[in-house]
């Protein structure tokens, strides 16, 4: 009897034991019962006129975060979760995000959108909070290269500097251009832009620069910016612009009847551009870092049928748009996530010196990263990354 | 002169007629581009314009409704595959009800109690709409597709010009010279103009105040649809597409003389040129800055506008 009340009596408190048992055991610092998520945060475009490249940049770390949760996560079975903020394309509400992400959300790192003013915006705050920042489009040269010590700001990415060489370069060989007029959006990328391409002038003996215009996202008709360049005897157009202002560039060109060669940065993928700039939306040759049209790497054939798998929309690589958006980032949170392994924690400056030495080599999508960033080189990606593609109809194809 | 000489003046005056060549190009460029924009801003201003000689409000929710006009031309056309003459004759139908909801639900009750806050109130429901056409077409701009009229064009000295371009001033124009006749010269127009003067003389004489100056509030919204359908196919259809265009409309209206059809249309072409000229020889940079400048300083000259006449108040 007695021991039948005892025994009793000991069933009646075993959920009290058990709780009591979990807690002293996870203040003693061993495995938590359900490991606590690293959390992944994202501010980006994701409505508005570039909501294309916000979602083109979820899919690229939502399959990544797939695949590592599936092989059990990171720091020894704690599962990534990716939180996001909407910026609008806005510096001060990317800036309110990174610091709710940052303070509130407690995230481990945060991934960057497509516009560089947002990402400028977010760099000083970063920085001081050493939190680690993923850059996968915004190509401004400052993002990375900002002066700060300890610099947590990484990219995959293309950057600015390197871009208006490559765009230069291709003009002159592709077109025979010698004299580039430079259509530019008048906010700190296009400035980024404006700087680069008149270095990129002087080192390029082939080239020059026959006139600069700069113009608003809201410029309806950029007839008369066209009209500029072309009496100063443009060959060709370096345009630096998101989607719809480039798409009514395409448009003042149709307009004026001129079939000058259009080269351009990468941000007039980023939104509707076969639509907003109508026919001649193929003339626009751009940058990319990456196409799933032709033969793909093994990295490539997985990614292409796991993006398939997830999104039933996409049959092909013609339905992936903004793919630069979801390359760069799949092949970002991985690495993210080999820096927080070989970091062992998700403590801000251990993260940040092991992106700076990373030990293992990563077969990604763009490429096998060795040693992807140092302390002094935060960019992984260089011109030797960077394809040429254009649109035939919604459809991004390399022209290289 | 040595033949050295004469080399040198000759290059010399080839050069300076290169420039002059050049220079006339980019401002016969100007010309057109800045005819069709100011047409634009012309025919939303003609909006302010009609209201205020009705009823003394303007309707400041005019940008939305431009706005409302290239959404709801593109949602029929392109999204439910109407034919597009249905698709304007609809557009355009609606954005006439969208001015009569405006002035009955933002002007009138203001109004009959004798207050201005119509002002605040035609303002707050144009934000109202943008929103909320933001969450039903969403925020990505479209594009309209391309049509006979941006296909085609013709060419001028040299200048390319779509007929699009062409049909805009020559719209702009028309209605602006419909509108003058309708208030010089038709019965009902001056019956019209007489609610202003004295509603209740004008109620006496059997016009029903209430029915017309809704009226005019639909006309502008008609004419502001018409608008962003003409803009539509040369810039991106979105929700914010009306904001800056109704602030330069309402510019352009005082500019003009807001009491003046004609005065208004031809304010609307002269700031449109103004812009492209700017544009073309500054960049886009100054363009609003110098502008706005402009429309200050002629306003500061001429209180009344361009083509406006003061108002002469019997005491």
């Amino acid at each position: 009897m007695w021991r039948e009340c005892s025994m009793w009596r000991v069933l009646r408190g075993a959920p009290a034991w058990v709780f009591a048992a979990a807690l002293l055991f996870s203040f003693a610092g061993g495995a938590p019962f359900a490991a606590e998520p690293v959390k992944v945060g994202h501010v980006a475009a994701l409505s508005g006129a570039s909501a294309q490249s916000g979602e083109a940049i979820t899919r690229g770390v939502a399959l990544a975060i797939d695949e590592i949760n599936a092989k059990g996560g990171l720091l020894g079975g704690r599962k990534l979760e990716l939180i996001q903020r909407d910026d609008e394309s806005n510096p001060p509400k990317g800036l309110i995000a990174a610091r709710e992400l940052i303070f509130q959300e407690k995230v481990a790192a945060i991934f960057g959108g497509i516009d560089t003013p947002v990402s400028l915006a977010i760099v000083p705050l970063v920085n001081k909070e050493k939190t680690p920042f993923m850059g996968v489009w915004a190509a401004g040269t400052g993002i990375t290269r900002n002066g700060a010590n300890p610099n947590s700001v990484f990219r995959v990415s293309a950057v600015d500097d390197d871009v208006d060489i490559k765009l230069l370069k291709y003009a002159n060989e592709k077109f025979r251009a010698k004299k580039a007029g430079l259509m530019l959006i008048n906010n700190p990328w296009g400035q980024s832009n404006e700087k680069g391409l008149i270095a990129a002038a002087k080192d390029n003996p082939a080239i020059t620069i026959a006139g600069i215009s700069k113009f608003e996202n809201n410029d309806v008709d950029m007839v008369p910016h066209l009209t500029r360049l072309k009496e100063a005897g443009a060959d060709a157009i370096i345009l630096v612009v998101n989607a719809p202002p480039g798409a009514q560039m395409m448009k003042s060109r149709e307009r004026m009847g001129w079939t000058v060669p259009v080269v351009s940065h990468w941000g007039i993928s980023g939104g509707r551009f076969p639509e907003l700039a109508g026919p001649t939306a193929g003339d626009a040759h751009f940058i990319q870092t990456y196409s799933f049209f032709g033969k793909q790497s093994p990295t490539g054939e997985r990614v292409l049928a796991a993006l398939k798998k997830k999104y039933p929309q996409i049959k092909g690589p013609e339905d992936i748009f903004s793919p630069v958006g979801t390359a760069n980032a799949y092949d970002a949170m991985h690495l993210l996530a080999m820096g927080i392994e070989q970091a062992g924690s998700t403590d801000a400056n251990a993260v940040r010196s092991a992106l700076e030495n990373l030990k293992a080599t990563y077969q990604g999508l763009i490429k096998t990263y060795n040693l992807p960033f140092t302390p002094e080189n935060h960019d992984a990606l260089g011109p030797n990354d960077y394809i040429m593609v254009r649109y035939e109809g919604d459809k991004v194809i390399p022209v290289e | 002169m040595t033949a050295s000489e004469t080399g040198g003046l000759g290059a010399a005056l080839l050069f300076a007629g290169i420039s002059v060549f050049c220079a006339a190009m980019l401002v016969s460029s100007a010309l057109i581009s800045g005819l069709g924009l100011g047409s634009m801003y012309g025919l939303l201003a003609l909006g302010f314009h009609i209201t205020h000689a009705v009823s003394s409000t303007v309707n400041f929710a005019q940008g939305s409704a431009m706005m409302l006009g290239a959404v709801l031309c593109f949602t029929f056309w392109v999204t439910f595959q109407w034919p597009l003459t249905l698709a304007v004759i609809a557009g355009l139908g609606l954005c006439a009800v969208w001015g009569a909801i405006v002035e009955r639900t933002a002007v009138r009750p203001f109004v009959q109690r004798g207050s201005n806050a119509w002002l605040m109130a035609t303002v707050a429901l144009g934000i109202v709409l943008e929103n909320v056409v933001l969450f039903t077409f969403g925020k990505d701009p479209r594009g309209m597709p391309a049509g006979l009229l941006t296909t085609n064009s013709v060419e001028v000295a040299g200048i390319r010009i779509q007929l699009l371009q062409l049909l805009i001033p020559v719209v702009g124009l028309l209605f602006a010279a419909a509108i003058q006749i309708f208030f010089q010269r038709f019965h009902y127009g001056k019956a019209l103009l007489a609610v202003v003067q004295n509603k209740d003389a004008a109620r006496l004489m059997g016009i029903d105040v209430e029915r017309v100056v809704m009226a005019s509030f639909a006309l502008s919204g008609f004419l502001a649809g018409v608008a962003g359908i003409m803009v539509a196919p040369l810039f991106t259809i979105s929700p914010t597409m009306g904001t800056l265009f109704g602030i330069k409309a309402f510019a352009v209206a005082i500019l003009g003389g807001i009491g003046n059809a004609w005065g208004v249309m031809l304010a609307g072409l002269i700031y449109g040129v103004a812009e492209a000229l700017i544009v073309a020889l500054a960049g886009s940079t100054y363009s609003q800055i110098a502008t706005f400048a402009l429309v200050i300083l002629a306003l500061a000259i001429r209180p009344t506008g361009l083509f406006g006449h003061a108002e002469v108040k019997k005491v």
